[in-house]
């Protein structure tokens, strides 16, 4: 009886400690203790002044960050050529930062940023706080290039209140969903506005609504995936891997990156099936099509449409359209994402899109991937048929959300960056920017099946240029092939009918 | 007239399970294709393809077993003559009550048209299906090994979709022939069934 108890406490302890031994603490522990560093306990005011606290040891973190998209807001593309970035583009909902940079750079990794002189070398303007703070205290003011808000100090009757630097930076760690989140959750100037898998509801998701972020399975964060080195943050929309035939990723030997499922589920993820047809299509169909079969579930809402053409004084910002749970939109995808920029020519009679890319059933690069497709009406030079930038924010009359004149408007922020304006304006009927999804994976069981693709009027209708199952036929073959069998039906119908007939005669003689 | 064994085991064995596979194939294929709904498109696809593994496995018994009984010779084509004296007869003779043109025997079981129709179904209808159909499922994890990206998925899936209504054709004039030109009705099935039939 002892020993069975003795083996029993044994079994439990076992249990307990290898259960809790391969539990995963995304936390880490670091070997510093910065509560402990004597130049984080005097005091620090300014943002800036963290920063260089920080480089005292850190030497190298700022040179690092500058390199980055983070940093520069700019990205020639490697294939395009087209400069690309926060910088240079233009979206569908604030438009541009030009002419609007102390509004948009609150979400720069960076202090100051608040017109187009800001010295993009000087490392103490680097913010480190704003991905590493652990204390959920730490926020960028809206407006204010970049900075916190250094007394409370009010925005849009909500108050933000001063953070402590000190208790900030002493308690500083890795970079958490929180943080990515607090800039690439609330893109587009409110909570999931522009991509519509992600918003704040994955700061602490369930495993329904993603099952890598799951706070009580896997509970990844955002860097588990977009893995860096020297601070680069793998993953891009600009340059997507819609495919990674290089599948599963091994430490010390591969890339590095693990922002493709591939890296990890490599390119044969599922077990064996009788048709085993999942495994095959990997080819063809990104993992992000089956396993996000809607996006904008944390209910959290996205915005679909924003029609800047009917703001005015009363609605300064226009008119939005919001939905959740929504089917995302499919494409063929080869990861190259081209931007309409200000030197390009728009036909404003037919829908424009903000940003394009290339992809087919016949590109071996290409897959079909999941995207949100935003919508809107923005303005557009009439005379040059080109997409204009507008100054929304500031607190100059040119600013649009003080004089609301379009004109004025697209006027400052055109000469701002030199641009040409031919001094009239109209509204693109309807434009379209596309947001490829990879958020948001479902639990497998509410993954699509393969109904929802191979049936008459399945998710895939509207693609092209291939054949597909259930969906597809030849509409003669198949009435020349009914017409036969109904044709060889009613040939035996008549010869049967035909010899009761005549035998029926033949017996009455 | 006396009472032979004209369908031995094997041959009835092969028949019925023939019969049954591709009637399943059949069923399971057109709702591939859309055309019915009733097992779901992926329960439809796991039974095409066990069905279709069942079905290689079946022929290459029943292969091997015509090869060494030489039932084979009972498919080679017969005379024009003779395949016109069998049209005449379903067209014809068969209304007006006159006699079958052939007797059938042990040896000779299939008059000539039915030679005819079973030889077009092993070697033209039955081949494509086969060979469209292993393209089809196949396709995917083999066509760059074999060098076929040039033929389209669509074409083969249209000359699948195409041997499959001819094989439903077959299936219909096939049944009908077979259930009611007997002597007595279902004569032809119950000899099927029992092997058992009267050589004339």
């Amino acid at each position: 009886m002892k020993i069975r108890l003795i083996y029993s406490f044994l079994t439990l302890f076992f249990i307990c400690y290898v259960t809790n031994a391969y539990s995963i603490d995304t936390n880490g522990h670091s070997t510093a203790d910065h509560k402990k560093f004597k130049i984080l306990q005097s005091p620090l005011l300014t943002g800036p002044e963290v920063t260089k606290a920080c480089l005292s040891c850190h030497t190298e973190a700022a040179k690092q960050v500058h390199k980055t998209i983070h940093w520069q807001w700019q990205f020639t593309h490697p294939d395009t050529k087209q400069l690309l970035g926060k910088k240079n583009v233009i979206n569908s909902f604030c438009g541009s930062i030009v002419s609007n940079y102390s509004h948009c750079t609150s979400c720069h990794v960076g202090y100051g940023w608040k017109d187009a002189d800001f010295d993009f070398t000087k490392e103490e303007n680097v913010d480190c706080l704003v991905c590493h703070d652990t204390t959920g205290t730490y926020e960028k003011f809206p407006d204010d290039a970049g900075h916190p808000t250094y007394e409370d100090k009010s925005y849009r009757g909500i108050v933000f209140k001063a953070p402590d630097l000190n208790y900030v930076a002493q308690n500083i760690g890795k970079t958490s969903r929180k943080t990515c989140g607090a800039c690439h959750f609330f893109g587009g100037g409110g909570n999931g506005v522009k991509h519509g898998d992600l918003d704040s509801s994955l700061t602490e998701p369930d495993k329904d609504l993603d099952v890598h972020m799951d706070v009580d399975g896997l509970n990844f964060t955002c860097a588990t995936c977009h893995t860096t080195d020297n601070h680069d943050v793998q993953g891009s929309r600009y340059t997507t891997v819609a495919k990674d035939t290089h599948g599963i990723d091994i430490p010390g030997r591969d890339d590095n990156s693990r922002a493709t499922c591939e890296s990890c589920h490599g390119m044969k993820p599922h077990l064996r099936t009788v048709n085993n047809k999942i495994n095959d299509h990997t080819d063809k169909i990104a993992c992000q099509t089956c396993h996000i079969p809607e996006y904008a579930r944390g209910e959290v809402m996205t915005q679909t449409d924003w029609d800047w053409s009917q703001a005015s004084k009363n609605s300064p910002m226009g008119e939005f359209e919001w939905d959740e749970e929504l089917s995302p939109e499919y494409a063929w995808y080869a990861g190259n994402i081209h931007f309409t920029l200000l030197n390009e020519k728009i036909d404003p009679t037919k829908p424009v899109k903000i940003n394009y890319f290339s992809g087919s059933y016949d590109d071996p690069n290409a897959r079909i991937w999941p995207f949100k497709v935003m919508r809107g009406r923005q303005a557009y030079d009439k005379k040059n048929n080109t997409l204009v930038t507008t100054h929304v924010f500031g607190k100059d009359k040119a600013a649009y959300l003080q004089s609301f004149n379009w004109n004025d408007s697209i006027k400052a922020a055109m000469d701002s960056i030199g641009a040409d304006y031919s001094g009239e304006y109209g509204f693109v009927d309807s434009t379209l920017m596309y947001w490829p999804l990879s958020h948001m994976i479902a639990p497998k069981e509410d993954a699509l099946g393969c109904e929802d693709c191979h049936s008459k009027d399945g998710k895939l209708q509207n693609l092209t240029g291939f054949y597909m199952p259930g969906r597809d036929n030849n509409i003669w073959l198949d009435r020349i092939g009914w017409l036969i069998v109904l044709s060889t039906l009613a040939g035996i119908l008549l010869h049967g009918l035909g010899r009761i007939v005549f035998t029926t005669k033949r017996r009455l003689k | 007239m006396a009472k032979v064994i004209m369908y031995k085991g094997f041959e009835r064995l092969w028949h019925w399970l023939q019969a049954g596979l591709m009637i399943f194939m059949l069923i399971t294929g057109f709702e591939i294709h859309g055309t019915i709904n009733w097992l779901g498109f992926e329960t439809a696809i796991d039974v095409h393809i066990i069905l279709a593994w069942s079905l290689i496995g079946l022929w290459t018994f029943a292969i091997f077993w015509h090869l060494v009984t030489g039932e084979w010779k009972q498919y080679i084509p017969s005379s024009f003559e003779h395949i016109l004296a069998m049209v005449r007869y379903y067209t014809i003779d068969i209304f007006l009550g006159n006699k079958h043109p052939f007797q059938k025997t042990t040896l000779k079981k299939h008059n000539p048209l039915q030679r005819m129709a079973y030889l077009s179904l092993h070697l033209f209808i039955s081949p494509t299906i086969w060979i469209s159909g292993g393209f089809l499922y196949l396709f995917y994890t083999l066509r760059e090994f074999l060098g076929l990206e040039l033929i389209s998925f669509g074409t083969v899936a249209l000359i699948h979709t195409a041997a499959a209504f001819a094989l439903l054709t077959f299936l219909i004039a096939h049944l009908y022939l077979a259930i009611t030109t007997s002597k007595k009705p279902f004569g032809y099935v119950k000899a099927m069934i029992t092997g058992y039939e009267d050589e004339e």
